[in-house]
């Protein structure tokens, strides 16, 4: 009897014993597989920064592109990103939000709500050339945009949509219902209640998910290069404020531009090594505009993490 | 405790209700006076938290419900097309199982109810604030921190913070499913005190899952059982001698 119990034990000792070199063979597997990810990326980032960054100065930012290397810079670049930006934002996030908000709280559960739920979520994956292709339809050709600032915004607003809109549903979904419930208990409508709480403490997640959809929109190269921006630019889009009555102007919309990630693809692919140079420098500034939102978005999350706790 | 002779206040007749084809209420048939006590008590799943979001309109929320009967309150049916249910609701406040407060301050809490009746005077609000926090007696333990988080409060705190919020709007009807089952004895006694006060001015609709609770706090009882209501009668009455021998199994304990 008693051998036998120890055997027992033996045998299940053995099992732990195997259990635990699992484990172990899974972390370290799992380790090596984050440290090649991790150690990829930081020599790629190394490597741009060896090359570009002595490039990095005021002339750099204030030279539109040039035949001459050292006298190109990307100031049609970055102010062609940050006004086509501009655009995106302006349509994709008020008009992501709306549908977010319209299918979480308004739209009845219905066989349509259905198909355009599922429609939305494989959106999101839909190849960016996708959305380029589109948009030279919809926006250059039939409602004749042409090749301006106002097109590249509009496709990347509709490349980022469906980011927005899942963000905004997701953020929405985690309100509690006896939230909802609280507010219609006390006589509010339903305007009331989305104004005054569904928005308010969702409002973190909604705006993560947005800035997380600017800032894959901002390196987006493939749609914008379909529906036409050119590589060399060598103006400024017209200015946005102007001396007469309205003092504003929205010309610049109708203008060509250019971005930064077609000015890199556009230095790339020249022979000469000097304007490789300015690529990664180039590469570097985009980098940290990426790196700079992200970091925003995952601080915004932080903030508003902490503030709500249900 | 029961006055026969007090004024009706909310009157369902042969109330129905449907979760798509589950019949979830089944004809119920209550007069429920007003400045008393209406306790229901019942077993887990017989409708009682249905029937009180009956009451005003919150079931409506609920999708795939279907409602028949009639509703009167003061003799008037909530159910006809023409009520408007938003501000049915600001006159049949609700407290809610599981304390619900917004996640704002404590001041926001109970100034939101008020901006939703249209009072937007800051000194108004302030006063208002203040007297609905006192009337729910928590005035004590808040008037140093107005502007904390409603959720840093105490789960007792909370609750009475809800009945604040709803007692800031002014309501006629107070109705309060198991405002206390997510609460500590000495909460409880509190949220119980607090329920004799405010009979004094409302008509108050209490669910409770709490013999004991029904039998102190209440005046009238009605007893659920299946989406029926097997008995209402005077509290003392269904505790003494209830005339269904169901009804008296429950109260006495033997199931529920
Ligand atoms: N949203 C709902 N959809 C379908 N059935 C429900 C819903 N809410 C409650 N029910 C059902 O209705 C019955 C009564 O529920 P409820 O009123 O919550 O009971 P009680 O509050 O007395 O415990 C239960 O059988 C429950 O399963
Ligand atoms: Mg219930």
């Amino acid at each position: 009897m008693p051998t036998d119990n120890d055997k027992n034990i033996q045998e299940i000792r053995k099992k732990i014993a195997l259990n635990k070199l699992r484990d172990h063979l899974f972390w370290i597997i799992g380790l090596l597989s984050t440290l090649i990810g991790f150690v990829l990326l930081f020599t790629l980032i190394i490597d741009l920064f060896i090359d570009g960054f002595p490039r990095l100065g005021w002339q750099f930012f204030t030279s539109y592109p040039s035949r001459f290397p050292e006298k190109a810079g990307i100031l049609s670049a970055w102010v062609g990103t940050i006004l086509v930006m501009i655009v995106t934002a302006a349509t994709a996030v008020p008009l992501g939000i709306a549908a977010g908000i319209y299918l979480e709280e308004y739209g009845k559960k219905n066989w349509l709500t259905h198909l355009i739920e599922i429609n939305m979520n494989n959106l999101a994956g839909v190849p960016s050339i996708v959305y380029g292709l589109l948009a030279l339809g919809l926006f250059v050709y039939f409602l004749k945009f042409g090749e301006s600032i106002l097109t590249g915004g509009l496709t990347l607003g509709l490349l980022i949509l469906p980011m927005v809109v899942i963000a905004t549903r997701e953020s929405i979904r985690a309100i509690p219902n006896s939230i909802r419930e609280a507010s219609y208990a006390l006589g509010a409508t339903k305007w009331q209640t989305i104004k005054d709480h569904v928005l308010p403490y969702s409002f973190g997640g909604i705006l993560t998910g947005v800035i997380i959809g600017l800032s894959r929109a901002i390196g987006e190269t493939a749609p914008i290069i379909t529906v036409g921006a050119l590589t060399f630019i060598a103006f400024l889009p017209s200015s946005l404020i102007t001396s007469e009555f309205p003092f504003l102007s929205f010309k610049w919309l109708m203008d060509p531009f250019t971005v930064m990630p077609i000015q890199m693809f556009n230095w790339i692919s020249r022979p000469q090594t000097a304007f490789h140079i300015n690529a990664a420098a180039a590469g570097i500034v985009l980098l940290l505009m990426t790196l700079f939102m992200n970091g925003f978005a995952i601080y915004l999350r932080y903030r508003f993490r902490k503030r709500i706790k249900w | 405790m029961a006055e026969m002779n007090s004024s009706v206040k909310i009157e369902t007749r042969n109330l129905h209700l449907y979760y798509s084809s589950f019949h979830a209420l089944k004809d119920i048939n209550i007069a429920m006076k007003d400045r008393q006590i209406t306790a229901l008590i019942g077993p887990s799943g017989c409708g009682k938290s249905t029937f009180l979001r009956t009451l005003n309109r919150m079931n409506e929320l609920i999708p795939n419900t279907r409602t028949e009967g009639r509703v009167m309150l003061d003799g008037e049916d909530i159910y006809q097309p023409t009520t408007d249910v938003v501000s049915l609701r600001k006159r049949v406040g609700m407290v809610f199982q599981r304390p619900n407060p917004f996640p704002k301050s404590i001041f926001e809490n109970v100034a939101f109810g008020l901006r939703v009746l249209g009072i937007f005077s800051k000194r108004e609000i302030e006063e208002k604030v203040e007297q609905s926090l006192k009337d729910a007696a928590i005035w004590p333990e808040v008037s140093d921190r107005l502007h904390r988080n409603a959720l840093s409060l105490t789960l007792g705190q909370q609750q009475r913070l809800c009945i604040a919020r709803v007692l800031a709007v002014e309501p006629e009807v107070v109705l309060m499913d198991e405002p206390c089952s997510a609460l500590d004895p000495i909460a409880t006694l509190k949220i119980e005190e607090l329920m004799q006060e405010l009979k004094k001015n409302y008509a108050i609709v209490i669910v409770t899952h709490n013999m004991q609770q029904a039998a102190r706090t209440s005046d009238w009882t009605g007893f659920f059982l299946l989406g029926e209501m097997l008995e209402y009668a005077p509290t003392r009455d269904i505790f003494t001698r209830p005339k269904d021998k169901r009804t008296e199994n429950y109260v006495t304990g033997r199931y529920g």
